[in-house]
This record gives structure tokens, sequence and C-alpha cells, in this order.
């Protein structure tokens, strides 16, 4: 209506350009207003972002870094191995509880020779190593029966409590309330550390070990889970990708626009937006009650995430092949190539760059996905490395569970040290999913620098 | 100003290539093309006038099935190539369009090197045997559009990166490589400046002396300077199709008239 009314300024005489009239002034107003909300928005959502990585990260970087004991470990064969023979199998026979003594002695004696005085009992000093070590150094001497009759000196696991008071976790105070730990084997372990036989140091171990009970979070690690969303993601780009291209091709360059084909588009966008959660149940009736395929396998994880990203891919691709210009069509046309020909030719190199982000923003949804394979049963417990293919349970077949599930797990768990191990995981999490990007910008440009 | 060399213009009457009778296109509802009856004779260039919207570019997409990927286009009546109907049932649009090449108004080059581009409808036709069969028809391809001598130092580079003018005359090369009978031009100069439209109308004069070429243009000067026979549509009607001299001084239809002295535009 503004535009209508004579400005009574514009009906005067002619004014200068060097002076803004009232018109000018508004919009040039409305323009900075703008522009200030727009950088508003983005520094609330900058703000987040660092806001989210720095308590992540803060909470979960001392995941990577573990402490550990150098202890020299007696290993008498009289009690490692009865029978005297070396072999293994007999050897299987003497059972975790015998390793456990050793290592207390060989802690005892470490404690001997630096001459630090304590009045902590056997058992409460046994409360320095991890629960785990024993079962750690039993699996290194069955697997080099050799160590046995002379002393080694071997990496011990600390506890959860001695490697949270390293890392600023566990103070005096609340050790003084806790039953697990006391100052006095706080300053017991301080004295160790002095003495460097206690190290914090970089811990591999997280990435590749496997998940550990309740009462080990020292132990815990993603090995597990890394390898089954693995797996699955091997499912779902070998599932997805070709059903998902295939199925967006005929659908934008060959079937015909009908009603029916009208209804199958609306069905695949509402597809998309169903709750991933659903696609759990579907997955649970279909794929393991009514086919009977192994509960907790990345073989069922994948097909159900197979099915959640379908629609993720099928809509990218259709964008993509949108965008091609028509011209492009009409051209290989017009020279005598078959439609396929026009498309797999021409429309589908150009239209390459836009699959290929959408096939990997499905795959990172997929990767994060979490709520699906609840249902599914991947939220179990697994110790054992899951094979990509074994005879009796086929391919990716054994229990496995997945990153975004261990997560969740973890953040079940009693032990405050499991919240460091869930923070550690969302950062491997993270790096994935940022290495997926890193890795989808550089195709993208490679291919698009093919004109 | 326009007739001066027209009424020179020697023209042979060569055969009909292409001959339409009664076509009729229809766009959904909409009647796009009514009652075309038309002869396209063989080795002449044959241009097709008229206002915007009358169907030129329809009833040229007709002569090579073009249309076929129209959805909703409809084509009837007869249109016989060689006194065959381009729209019987037996007959593969394909391979007809590798017969009747088409340039587009617009220079749309694929987006791969130059040798590609002209290499492309050989290699789907299986028209080489060897390398060096290919890079002969390229050669020749680009010669007879007059892009050899600007193109032959870069021919690895993209088509995209050539200016307006030279990406038609890809283009042109292009189609040409195929080894067409007919080539249908719409209106290939409208994204040109005068010195390229120069070098294009030259090209199609030459390339008159091996194809049945038909264009369809928005300039009459164009059409006067480079067809031998010219048809006039307005309102989705052929209006009148005859020697492109008697048309522009001499037209039968008071509607060409005003078209060609500017009155209907
Ligand atoms: N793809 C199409 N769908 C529907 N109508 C079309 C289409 N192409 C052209 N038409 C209609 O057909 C008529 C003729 O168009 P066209 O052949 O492009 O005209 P010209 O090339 O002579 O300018 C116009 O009225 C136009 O609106
Ligand atoms: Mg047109």
């Amino acid at each position: 209506m503004t535009e209508v009314s004579v400005d009574p300024a514009r009906s005067g005489p002619a004014r200068s350009i060097l002076v803004q009239d009232a018109r000018t002034k508004r919009r040039n107003a409305a323009e900075r207003r703008f522009r200030a909300y727009g950088l508003a928005a983005i520094g609330i959502a900058m703000a987040a972002l660092i806001l989210l990585l720095t308590s992540v990260l803060a909470a979960g970087l001392s995941a990577y870094k573990q402490t550990y004991l150098q202890l020299e470990v007696n290993l008498p064969a009289a009690k490692l191995d009865p029978k005297g023979n070396r072999d293994p199998a007999e050897m299987s026979k003497v059972f975790t509880l015998a390793y456990a003594p050793l290592l207390q002695q060989a802690l005892a004696a470490k404690l001997d020779a630096l001459g630090v005085t304590t009045t902590l009992s056997a058992k409460d000093m046994g409360d320095l190593i991890s629960k785990e070590a024993p079962a750690t150094l039993r699996n290194q001497v069955l697997a080099d029966p050799s160590l046995i009759g002379s002393p080694h000196v071997i990496d011990v696991l600390a506890s959860g409590r001695i490697d949270g008071f390293f890392k600023g976790r566990v103070t005096m105070e609340s050790a003084a309330l806790d039953a697990n730990t006391s100052p006095e084997a706080l300053r017991v372990a301080q004295a160790l550390k002095d003495a460097g036989v206690m190290v914090t140091r970089l811990n591999w171990a997280f990435l590749t070990a496997p998940d550990a009970s309740d009462q080990r979070p020292e132990a815990a690690g993603l090995g597990v889970a890394i390898l089954g969303s693995l797996y699955m993601m091997i499912v779902v780009l070998v599932m997805a990708l070709p059903l998902g291209v295939a199925a967006a091709i005929y659908l934008e360059e060959f079937a015909p626009k009908n009603r029916f084909t009208d209804v199958i588009e609306v069905n695949i966008s509402n597809l998309a937006a169903v709750p991933s959660i659903v696609f759990g149940i579907l997955g649970l009736a279909i794929f393991i009650n009514f086919m009977g395929l192994r509960q907790s396998s990345p073989l069922v994880g994948g097909l159900v995430l197979t099915l959640m990203t379908l629609p993720t891919i099928i809509i990218s691709t259709r964008a993509a092949l949108k965008s091609v210009p028509p011209s492009i069509r009409d051209a290989a046309l017009g020279v005598g190539a078959s439609k396929m020909q026009s498309v797999f030719h021409h429309v589908l190199p150009l239209a390459a760059p836009g699959i290929l982000t959408g096939t990997i923003i499905g795959l990172a949804q997929a990767l994060g996905e979490t709520a699906p394979l609840l249902l599914i049963g991947m939220v179990a417990f697994v110790r054992d490395y899951p094979s990509a293919f074994s005879s009796s349970t086929g391919l990716f077949g054994d229990p496995s569970t997945a990153l975004p599930v261990q997560v969740y797990n973890w953040t079940q768990r009693a032990d405050p040290a499991f919240v460091e191990r869930a923070s550690g995981a969302i950062i491997a999490l993270l790096v994935f999913l940022l290495t997926m990007n890193a890795v989808a910008i550089i195709l993208r440009r490679r291919f698009e620098r093919r004109w | 100003m326009l007739d001066m060399h027209l009424t020179e213009r020697d023209i042979h009457m060569t055969d009909t290539k292409i001959s339409a009778r009664n076509c009729q296109v229809y766009y959904g509802d909409t009647h796009a093309i009514r009652d075309v009856n038309v002869d396209i004779a063989d080795k002449t260039v044959t241009a097709f006038i008229g206002p915007s919207g009358c169907g030129k570019s329809t009833f040229l997409r007709c002569l090579n099935r073009m249309n076929d990927t129209i959805e909703g286009c409809r084509v009837e009546g007869r249109i016989a190539m060689d006194g065959e109907d381009i729209y019987d049932a037996k007959v593969d649009p394909v391979q007809l369009r590798a017969k009747v090449g088409m340039v587009f108004q617009k220079p749309n080059p694929f987006p791969k090197s130059i040798y590609e581009n002209v290499a492309y409808g050989p290699r789907i036709h299986g028209m080489a045997r060897s390398r060096a069969d290919l890079d002969e028809i390229v050669e020749t391809s680009l010669r007879r559009a007059a892009l050899w001598n600007e193109a032959k130092d870069r021919l690895d580079q993209p088509g995209t990166g050539l200016s307006g003018g030279q990406q038609q005359r890809l283009c042109i090369a292009r189609a040409v490589a195929t080894a067409p009978e007919v080539l249908l031009m719409d209106e290939p100069c409208s994204a040109l400046d005068p010195i390229a439209t120069a070098q294009v109308e030259e090209l199609i004069d030459e390339l008159r002396q091996s194809f049945s070429v038909v264009i369809v243009t928005h300039s009459m000067q164009q059409a006067a300077r480079v067809s031998q026979k010219t048809a006039f549509f307005h309102l989705g009607q052929l209006v009148e199709f005859g020697e492109t001299g008697k048309i522009f001084t001499n037209p039968a239809d008071p509607r060409t008239e005003s078209y060609i002295s500017g009155r209907i535009g």
C-alpha cells in the first residue's frame, strides 16, 4: 500500500541523492535488522555446537587414557601348570582365581621394594588392581606357555577408582565414603605413581577391547560395537545403495506419471518420516520372527537400517536426477541414444555427486540410529568379537552391538566411570561421522572436477 | 531489400525426403498443430517461420519423434521419410533419431571433452571400428562444423568451456557425426552474436550438399539468406509453403504478407 500512496517527499522539488529519504532509511533499517537476526541465529547455533562439543570432549577424552601398573609377576609352574607339560588345554583347567594372588603378591613386593608402608589389608591392596587383570594375565599365559617359570614385567590395569583418581573423578573425600576404595588406597596409588610404577597413558584398548561388566569400567571398550556398526554399514551400503538408486532412476526417468506412481511417490516421502522405532518393530516381526534370522545380529540390524535409509537415498537421488538439466537428455536422445543410454551415460554421472551425498547422509543417519536396534536385541552384553562369516551363524550372523547402542548401554550403568566411557564412545561416533562426511566431500569434489 | 538475391537463387528440384500429411499434434487437450501437409525436399534447406508459439518447434520435433519424450503429447496423421511412416509401430524412435539429427535452440554440449562430444554418437551406433576411424569421424565432423581449426589443439578440453557460438557449432558437429540424412535445427542462432550467426549460416549452406536441412528461425532475414523453401506457420496451421523467393516477394496469403511486413509478430 505504501507503493501506491504518494510520498510527499517525492512530489516536492528534486532532492539530492546524497540525502537518504525516509523510505530508503526504513528499507535500510529493515535490511540491517534482518542481517542481525541471521547473525544471531548463526551465533546461537555455533554456541550450541561448541558447548556440546566441549562438554563431550571434556567428559570423554579421558576415556582414551588409562592407568596401568608395571609389575614384575612371578609365574610359578607349580600353580599354573600342575601337570608340568605346558599344554594349554591342561593349563586352561586352572581358573582365573589362581592368577589374582600372583598379581597381589607382585604389588606387595613392589611396595616393599619402594619402601612404601601401608595399613591396607591384602584384599584392599588387591582392589588397586582391576578385576579384569587376572583374566588378561591368564589369557597371556595360555597364549604363550613359555612365560611360565620365570618372573615377567607386565602391564596390569589399575582399578576404575584408581584410574578415576588420576583423572580427577575420584577425590580423597569421595573415597572416604566409597566402599570400593579408601583414602589410604589413593595415597598408595599416588606413591606408586610418583615412583613411576603406575602410569596413565594412551589406551587403544578402548577402541579394540570388548565391553566389560558393571564392576570393571576400566576394561570396557568399543571393539565389538565398532565391528557391529561396521558390519551393519556394509549391509546398508550393499542393500540400500543399489536398491535406492535403481528405484529412484526408475521412478524419475522411466515410470509413467500416473495415479499409481503418484501414490508410490507419496508413500516414499511418508516412509522417510516414519519414526525409526517402527522400523525396529517391523524388523523384529519380519526378519526375526517370520524369516527366522538371528537376534542381535548385524545382518538383521543392517536390514532394518536399510529399510530406514532407503527413502532417504531414493528422495535424494531423485532430487539429484531432477537437477540435471533436461537439455542434456535432449542432446543425448537427439543423437540417437536410447533412454537408458542417455540416463547411464549422461544423467547419472552428473547426478552422482548428489546421489553420493544423499547416500552418505543416509548412512550417517543409520550409523547414529539407536531405537530400532534396541528392539532387535542389539543391546545385549556381548564380549565375543562377531565374525563377518561363520558356518554356524552365516553372514554377519554373530550377536553384536552397535556404537550408539553401546553409548545408551553405558549411560544406564551405575558406576560413574561409565559416564566417561559413554562420552568417549560418543567421540568415536562423531569421528566416524566426520570421516564419512569428509569422504563425501572429497568424492564429490573429484566427481565434480569432471565438469 | 530482402529480395535482392532471392530471385537469382537456383533451385534444384529434388526428391521428397519427408512428407507430412494431415499432421495433428495435441498437448493434452491443446491442439497445437492442425492439418499440416508439407513435403520436405532432399538436399534442400527448408525454413519454418512464424510468430512465437505458432508450433514451429512442435512440428519440427515431430520429424524425429522427440515429441515422444514429452508427457501428454500426441501426434496424429502420417509423416513419412523416404515413403516409410516414421510413426509406424515397428519403428524404433532411437534408430530414427540416428538418421534425423537435431540441433537445439540453446547450445547443449555434453559436459565432456570436445572429442567425446563428437565421438559419442558414432560410438553408440558402432560407426567406428577402431580408434583411428573414430578420430577421423571426429575430425571430419569438426571440419564440417567449421570448428576444427579452433578446437584441434584442445580436443580433450571440456566442450562447455567453448564460447556460445563455438558450442553451437560443436552441437552441429555432434549431430553431423552420426551421418544423418536430415538435420533439424531449432532456432540454432538465437543465442549467438552476429558473427557466430554468420558462421553457422555459412555452415548450413554447406551442409545442404549432403543433407536435407530443416531450420526453425525467428529471423526472416535468416530464412531468406539460408533457405530454398519456406513454410509459414500461424496459430498451429501451415499457412503457406513454397519457394523462399516467392514467399518473401509475392506471398499468396494475406497473413504471410502481414507477418513478413512486420504486422503480425
Ligand atoms: N511441452 C509442452 N507442453 C504443453 N504445451 C506445449 C509444450 N510445448 C509447446 N506447447 C504449446 O504448443 C504451442 C506451440 O509451441 P512451440 O512449438 O514451442 O512454438 P514455437 O516454437 O513456434 O514458438 C504453444 O502454444 C505452446 O504453449
Ligand atoms: Mg520454438
